[in-house]
């Protein structure tokens, strides 16, 4: 299929590009908006393969709140580059480092593949196996075969929620806050007070 | 669209997007012209009456006046961006439209995962606004930007977890499919439990679907939630420093969202396209058939315009905190019980 061709190519142009944009755009706001074009191409790349529900869930989960959240504290932030480069040479040789590992990892796995090793039996993933859409098919597999993992993957962002909000949560004292309950059940009665005041004495509490 | 040439699939596809886009384009400027008039009518005015017989060419002596303005750019603004927003939603907003069935067979692209493609699309409409309001450099519309950005992503919550009972009732993330199990009459509609032997589910879901129409004006930025805007407090919020053809696109992009709305409110709920009784009888008419439930799809569509035109029309503007209460303390626990309701009912009911 010439289509599918060019769709993958272009995709994986877009994915490519936008990432190495990440790490080269001088403002972080433009990284975190090429951060989203490559989520939102490898969610194309994604549908190619038949992966349609992991598609839509890279789209919902990353693009649509992770990445917002991102761009909201970036927003917010008052970045001094200037400063946060000064440091850079010194990092270098480190980052040098994990550049090389991660490339020669790349070029194994490139290779592995190209020679008909291991990898290459997944080569052709199956997006619908057994005949049922892929959104059926992980469900099967996740609350069946993995059901147990799935559910400590749940108590565990359970434990992170709980904490996140026990760290920030602060009740301070002598602070107003609106009870809807308690101004809708205010009833005249309840709300105001009849006093008889005699001329000349006003009013103590 | 069965497997042909893929010359012939491209043409087809092209045809039947640009049908789809002109046919919206088209309804937004009736639509928009009618939004005016129903203010109108509460608030006791005539509304736009001037072009055209009753004012029905208004919209697009809009247009043309937008159009010709000059658009002006902040010196301080990051103009990429700041041109980028406004073309950023409209595309947004017009995408979704895309996988609507809008009669048996009359979708662009019958997509498994219509659903999560339509809440995923929805969800990206966010960005026009945030990016808008952070490239104008200027502080009101940063502030409706963040605004808009927190109060999107609270009701998104709620609006997953709503979609989630209908899924679970239709067995389907396939718009066309969830519109064909609600055939027949009208009891069959999810709003109604989705058929008879459903019919404890109807509390349940007739609040479910309340509270889909009112997350919907929160996640389109309608009164009474349209604080990202709120003109007594940020002038216009993030659409401020916007004038001529990009402020046109905003808005054009906003209403297309909002009646998106309408049409995902019609298809999950009130049976898209199906009139509420059996259609047996439009076998022999074909093409006239189809014509007569997309009619019937648009008029449902139209209604559920006229609602949130009317919550604009009376509803005073909720307060912020106001509003991240409703949707976080209110919404998100109701839904998360009604989800487990229907779930359980599906499970344990006599229609499992």
């Amino acid at each position: 299929m010439p289509l599918q061709a060019i769709a993958f190519y272009l995709l994986a142009f877009v994915t490519i590009a936008a990432g190495l944009l990440v790490v080269s755009a001088r403002n972080p706001v433009h990284s975190v908006l090429f951060l989203i074009t490559a989520f939102f191409s490898a969610a194309g790349l994604f549908v190619l393969l038949g992966a349609e529900f992991l598609a839509m869930l890279l789209v919902v989960v990353y693009v649509g709140a992770v990445a917002v959240l991102f761009l909201f504290v970036v927003m917010m932030l008052d970045v001094d580059f200037a400063e946060l480069r000064q440091g850079f040479v010194q990092y270098l040789p480190f980052g040098g480092a994990i550049a090389l590992v991660i490339a020669t990892e790349m070029v194994m796995v490139v290779a592995a593949v190209a020679t008909n090793g291991a990898a290459s039996r997944n080569a052709l993933p199956n997006a619908s196996p057994g005949g049922v859409p892929n959104t059926e098919a992980i469900g099967r597999v996740l609350y069946t075969d993995y059901v147990f993992f799935f559910q400590l993957a749940g108590l565990v962002l359970l434990v992170a929620m709980i904490g996140a909000i026990v760290l920030t949560l602060r009740h301070k004292p002598g602070v107003k806050r609106q009870d809807i309950g308690k101004q809708v059940a205010r009833t005249p009665k309840t709300g105001m007070e009849l006093v008889q005041i005699k001329p000349g004495e006003g009013i103590s509490e | 669209m069965g497997s042909t040439s893929p010359l012939l699939w491209f043409g087809l596809t092209t045809g039947g997007i640009l049908l789809v886009v002109i046919w919206v384009l088209l309804s937004l400027a009736f639509l928009l012209l009618a939004d005016r008039k129903i203010w109108a009518g509460v608030q006791m005015r005539k509304g736009p009456n001037v072009v055209g017989p009753f004012g029905l060419l208004q919209s697009f002596a809009d247009f043309f006046k937008f159009v010709l303005k000059e658009i002006v750019i902040p010196a301080g603004a990051d103009k990429i961006i700041f041109i980028l927003a406004p073309l950023i939603s409209l595309v947004l907003g017009f995408v979704g439209w895309a996988v609507v069935p809008f009669a048996p067979g009359w979708v662009v692209s019958n997509l498994n995962v219509g659903i999560l493609y339509l809440l995923a699309m929805s969800s990206l409409g966010v960005y026009g606004i945030i990016m808008g309001g952070w490239a104008s450099n200027s502080k009101y519309p940063f502030l409706g930007a963040l605004r808009s950005a927190a109060q999107m992503v609270s009701y998104e919550v709620s609006i997953g977890l709503i979609i989630i009972t209908v899924i679970l009732l239709a067995g389907s993330m396939n718009l066309s499919t969830i519109v064909e199990k609600q055939s027949g009459w009208f009891w069959n509609w999810n709003v109604f439990g989705g058929g008879l032997k459903n019919i404890v589910l109807v509390p349940i879901m007739v609040v479910s679907m309340g509270m889909f129409y009112i997350s919907a004006l929160a996640e389109t930025n309608r009164p009474p939630f349209d604080l990202p805007e709120a003109e007594s407090e940020l002038v216009a919020g993030y659409q401020v420093e916007y004038s001529s053809t990009p402020y046109l696109l905003f808005m054009v992009a906003e209403y297309s969202n909002i009646v998106l709305m309408c049409a995902m409110i019609s298809v999950l709920f009130f049976g898209g396209w199906n009139p509420g009784f059996p259609t047996d009888f439009l076998k022999g008419w074909g093409w006239w058939g189809n014509l007569f439930l997309a009619l019937v799809f648009y008029a449902k569509i139209c209604f559920w315009f006229f609602m949130i035109a009317m919550a604009k029309a009376i509803v005073p503007r909720y307060r912020y905190d106001q509003l991240m209460r409703l949707g976080w303390k209110v919404f998100l626990p109701t839904s998360l019980v009604l989800v487990a309701a229907v779930a359980a009912w599906r499970v344990f009911g006599p229609g499992a």
